[in-house]
């Protein structure tokens, strides 16, 4: 009796957590499809015009092309990148391999501010290079790299290095092994990491705010119009957009990611 | 025998051209392989990290003279922060800086930040045991729960919060609407309580996967060892499972602490005036006010507090293990 | 040194260090064309290191490999005249069985339908008929065990490496696999090279055994030889049960040695090393089954050694007696043949025996 109330106590704390987490980013679609300027209750009627509105404004869709352009590119280079840096850390026996890992994992615990800052001065006071798409993706990169390689280590961790060694006992040489058995058996890892860096380069702020010069992205958008009160229900239209795309590219990566891991565990042993 | 192993294998090799010698050395030198395909992504690093950095370092002991640099190396910037004056009061404590209210911004965004991370670790807590211990079917879509809200719009989660906690905003609007309160409440948003919730609920999630990850780590039998051994359950989770998931409640303190204290949108969207922080003047640095050298210092200035206390923090913790094994 | 003809592999001075651990610790030895040959040894002796150095996996610190005459010194796995059979299997996941033993076959430039009528007869010779299609993770452990050998033998190689590759299975399984693969050996007539700790299968698969510790070879000799006359104490123990006399050597007669072995007497030992020393430190070696317990004081020939029975064990087709000799640590440890059915149980405990073998069954080892 006394057990069942403490596990109902808990569950219900999480599902209150859930709530929290979820409910405030929630409000946004629920105003989005609603008739009014302002965000208030009560709520006065369902319309779809700022969606409407939303898909003729050419700024806007402007800043979606730049988004979706550094977003892709962001996700493939930082997945190479992350892709041979974990099979470096994981298949090789390397000296001083704690330190490499360090580094690399060290931008995810920086503010993004300081290191917007940092990229900001060298790109513009050392380099003399303009601020373009180009600087925002340098600095994205630098963000999503240390994730990319986290998931592919998991990934990698997850079969035997002698399935790589068969490759290369039955004649593949290591370009061929890579391509016939690593790339295929990483591939969940492959997907997972580049959906997150997509995403993670669609929803960055700080950083496209140091770097994006002229060029705007949908972040920096959204930022632009946060001043003007009669913006605000298309910024709640976009915003929920971003929120969907956020959520349903992250589920597949979550679940291509973790399905990844349990089909690759051998069932007999 | 000695002499046949040696001997014939280097001359052999010395014999060949550059890049045969080359690929053998590769195929016997697995590090060398580990080295080279790191080679690009350390290449990345070093260009976006380690050169940034240095450059920041250096630029923080240069002087702004109107739009010009001076590339002369001085410590000015840093003597401005900390330039003994008449100063200021804040929260009691005085200030005497000439301009005090760099380093009153900074001791400001220290605790709210703490504030911040001490109520996520204890909020978290709970949670990540409820996934780790209580979730049995459904870890799965547990995870997928609190992994879901990382990956959103960290500009949009604030800006939700601006929309709750505005004049007219939606929990004023509404708890009018059913009769509670007459007049919109004025002190929800724009103060530093408004930036502790909203950054609270920003980063609540990223502090459960560290402190769920230790706790899944803990092998089930030594929980049944407590218990046989005759612990109670809240004597075991004081003595066996808090202390082993200690590891995954720093990182998650230290993953939270160190990032929000440099956080500037939660202040801009909705600190106002009195929930300004110090990375709000750090960014005015580098756009309105224009001092690029000042603005490196204040960084660094920053980082440097920021660090200090994680380790007065790690130093703590660690202090306090070894008491707990001397006892 | 072996005639280069006959050996397929040859081994140099091999040595492989990992930081400052000798895993491989300059080792020398050939390995002959179509041989059954086993690395037998404790985990961590090196076998496994040194198995990969065969395969190319890892490259020695030291010394030379030669396989079929050629040096290995740069040579990747993938051009090597030698194929693996891996403990863990290492069957592709993300490919069929049938594409599993096709995988090392699309290098060799063979056509589709000869591809496809190679695979199909390894899954005939492996007994896996039907198997082409099904997935790696739908194998049991035996199948699997058996796709990992056709996937290696199907490219023909002139020397199949084994790791452990009985290791996964159950204990009939793996007799019964045990069996297969020596007849395998035979029809197929390729040099395999195969790693256990198991000393018993080691024993019953194997030509030629090299016994390896701490990544030295301590000795390379057949099955028989290895348990009859083990050259030191470690292949001794390793190998079968074996009970220790630590002595002197007090005289030397022709093809004998007596050893002075303290309060239990003196023991009498064939000569085979060459050089024996009066008065050296030796261990006499005798195998428990070759002692036998005498109820009776025998009359004064061979080996006789006075003690007390301190306890038995029934084993089932054998029992053990572990017999107390004053002035040794270790007790005297003697195997019994059950051959009659419920025998007797022989009320043993404290009686006094004397323990007799004859002087052939007894080895002299330097002492360690």
């Amino acid at each position: 009796m006394k057990r069942a109330m403490h596990l109902n106590l808990l569950g219900v704390y999480a599902i209150f957590i859930v709530a929290l987490l979820y409910g405030p980013v929630l409000l946004l679609p629920m105003f989005s499809f609603n008739d009014s300027i302002y965000i208030a209750f009560p709520l006065k009627g369902f319309t779809t015009k700022w969606y409407q509105e939303m898909a003729t404004n050419s700024a806007l869709l402007a800043a979606l092309m730049n988004s979706l352009k550094v977003g892709i590119g962001v996700a493939i280079v930082s997945t190479v990148l992350g892709l041979t840096a974990a099979k470096a850390v994981i298949r090789h026996r390397l000296p001083g391999k704690t330190q490499i890992v360090g580094m690399i994992m060290l931008p995810l615990l920086l503010p993004s501010l300081f290191l917007g800052i940092a990229l900001l001065i060298i790109l513009r006071k050392v380099f003399s290079v303009d601020l373009s798409l180009w600087t925002i993706g340098a600095g994205h990169v630098l963000i999503c790299m240390p994730f990319s390689m986290l998931i592919l280590i998991a990934r990698l961790e997850g079969f035997d290095k002698s399935l790589e060694e068969a490759s290369l006992d039955l004649g593949e040489n290591a370009w061929g092994t890579f391509w016939h058995v690593t790339f295929p058996l990483a591939l969940p890892g492959v997907i997972s990491s580049l959906l997150l860096s997509f995403t993670t380069s669609l929803d960055e702020f700080v950083i496209a705010f140091f770097l994006g010069g002229n060029d705007t992205t949908l972040p920096l958008f959204i930022w632009s119009q946060l001043r003007f009160p009669a913006k605000l229900p298309g910024v709640l239209a976009l915003g929920s957009c971003i929120l969907v795309l956020s959520i349903v590219i992250v589920v597949l990566a979550e679940v291509v990611r973790r399905r990844g891991v349990q089909s690759s565990k051998p069932t007999v042993f | 025998m000695a002499s046949v192993t040696g001997g014939p294998l280097v001359g052999h090799a010395r014999s060949r051209p550059l890049s045969q010698r080359f690929r053998a050395l590769l195929l016997r030198s697995e590090a060398l392989r580990g080295y080279i395909l790191l080679t690009p992504t350390l290449l990345v690093m070093f260009l976006l990290l380690v050169v940034p950095l240095c450059g920041m370092i250096a630029f923080s002991f240069f002087t702004q003279v109107y739009f010009d640099i001076d590339f002369t190396l001085t410590l000015k910037n840093y003597w401005s922060i900390i330039k003994p004056g008449a100063g200021n009061t804040y929260l009691g404590i005085p200030f005497p800086f000439e301009t005090p209210v760099y380093t009153i911004l900074l001791v400001k965004s220290l605790l709210m930040s703490l504030v911040a991370t001490s109520v996520i670790v204890l909020m978290a807590y709970p949670m990540a045991y409820f996934i780790a211990f209580r979730a049995t079917n459904h870890k799965f879509l547990w995870l997928v729960l609190i992994t879901v809200p990382l990956w959103t719009s960290y500009l949009l989660r604030v800006f939700a919060w601006k929309v709750i906690l505005g004049h007219n905003g939606v929990l004023n609007s509404g708890l009018i609407s059913i009769g509670v309160i007459e007049e919109p409440l004025g002190f929800l948003l724009y103060n530093p309580a408004a930036v502790i919730i909203t950054l609270t609920h920003a980063w609540l999630a990223f502090a459960i996967l560290p402190i769920y990850v230790s706790l899944e780590k803990i092998d089930r039998s030594l929980l049944e060892a407590a218990t046989d051994l005759g612990d109670s359950k809240l004597i075991r989770f004081l003595r066996v499972t808090l202390p082993l998931s200690l590891p995954g409640v720093i990182s998650s303190a230290l993953m939270v602490f160190i990032p929000t204290v440099g956080d500037y949108v939660t202040p801009a969207q909705v600190g106002g005036t009195s929930g300004i922080m110090i990375g709000t003047i750090i960014q005015r640095q580098f756009g309105a006010a224009n001092n690029w050298p000042l603005g490196s210092a204040l960084s660094i200035f920053m980082m440097l507090a920021v660090t200090a206390i994680v380790c007065l923090f790690l130093w703590g913790v660690g202090n306090d293990r070894i008491k707990a094994r001397g006892a | 040194m072996v005639n280069n003809e006959d050996s397929v592999i040859s081994l140099r001075g091999v040595a492989k260090h990992f930081g400052a651990v000798r895993a491989v610790d300059d080792v020398s030895f050939e390995i002959r064309r179509g041989e059954f040959f086993s690395l037998l040894g404790p985990s961590g002796c090196g076998k496994t290191t040194l198995l990969r150095l065969l395969a190319g996996f890892d490259f020695p610190t030291q010394g030379e490999i030669l396989i079929d005459g050629q040096p290995m010194s740069s040579v990747p796995p993938y051009k090597r005249p030698t194929n693996t059979v891996f403990q863990s299997y290492a069957i592709f996941p993300h490919l069929s069985v049938a594409e599993n033993i096709g995988y090392g076959l699309r290098k060799k430039g063979l056509s589709k339908r000869e591809l496809a009528e190679s695979v199909h007869q390894a899954l005939e010779q492996m007994k896996l008929a039907g198997y082409g299609s099904r997935a790696a993770h739908q194998l049991s452990g035996g199948h699997r065990q058996r796709v990992a050998l056709a996937r290696a033998l199907v490219c023909r190689p002139k020397v199949l490496l084994l790791d452990e590759p009985l290791g996964a299975l159950d204990r009939k399984l793996r007799e019964a696999m045990q069996i297969e693969l020596r007849q395998l050996q035979r029809s197929v007539g390729i040099t395999f090279v195969f790693v256990t700790h198991d000393q018993e299968e080691a024993l019953s698969l194997s030509d030629r055994i090299a016994v390896m510790s701490k990544g030295r070879v301590l000795q390379i000799d057949s099955a028989a030889r290895l348990y009859e006359v083990p050259n030191c104490r470690l292949v001794a123990d390793f190998i079968g049960s074996m009970n220790f006399f630590d002595g002197s050597i007090k005289c030397v007669d022709n093809g004998h040695v007596i050893v002075d072995v303290g309060p239990a007497g003196s023991l009498c030992v064939p000569k085979i090393q060459k050089n024996v020393e009066l008065g050296a430190e030796v261990t006499v070696a005798v195998r428990p089954e070759k002692v036998h317990i005498e109820w009776r004081a025998p009359k004064p020939k061979g080996n006789a050694i006075v003690g007390r029975i301190a306890d038995e064990s029934y084993l089932g087709d054998r029992s053990h007696y572990y017999v107390e000799v004053p002035g040794m640590i270790r007790r005297v440890c003697v195997a019994h043949q059950n051959a009659e059915r419920f025998r007797r149980s022989i009320e043993s405990h404290g009686r006094q025996v004397w323990l007799t073998w004859s002087t052939e069954s007894a080895v002299l080892l330097p002492r360690e």
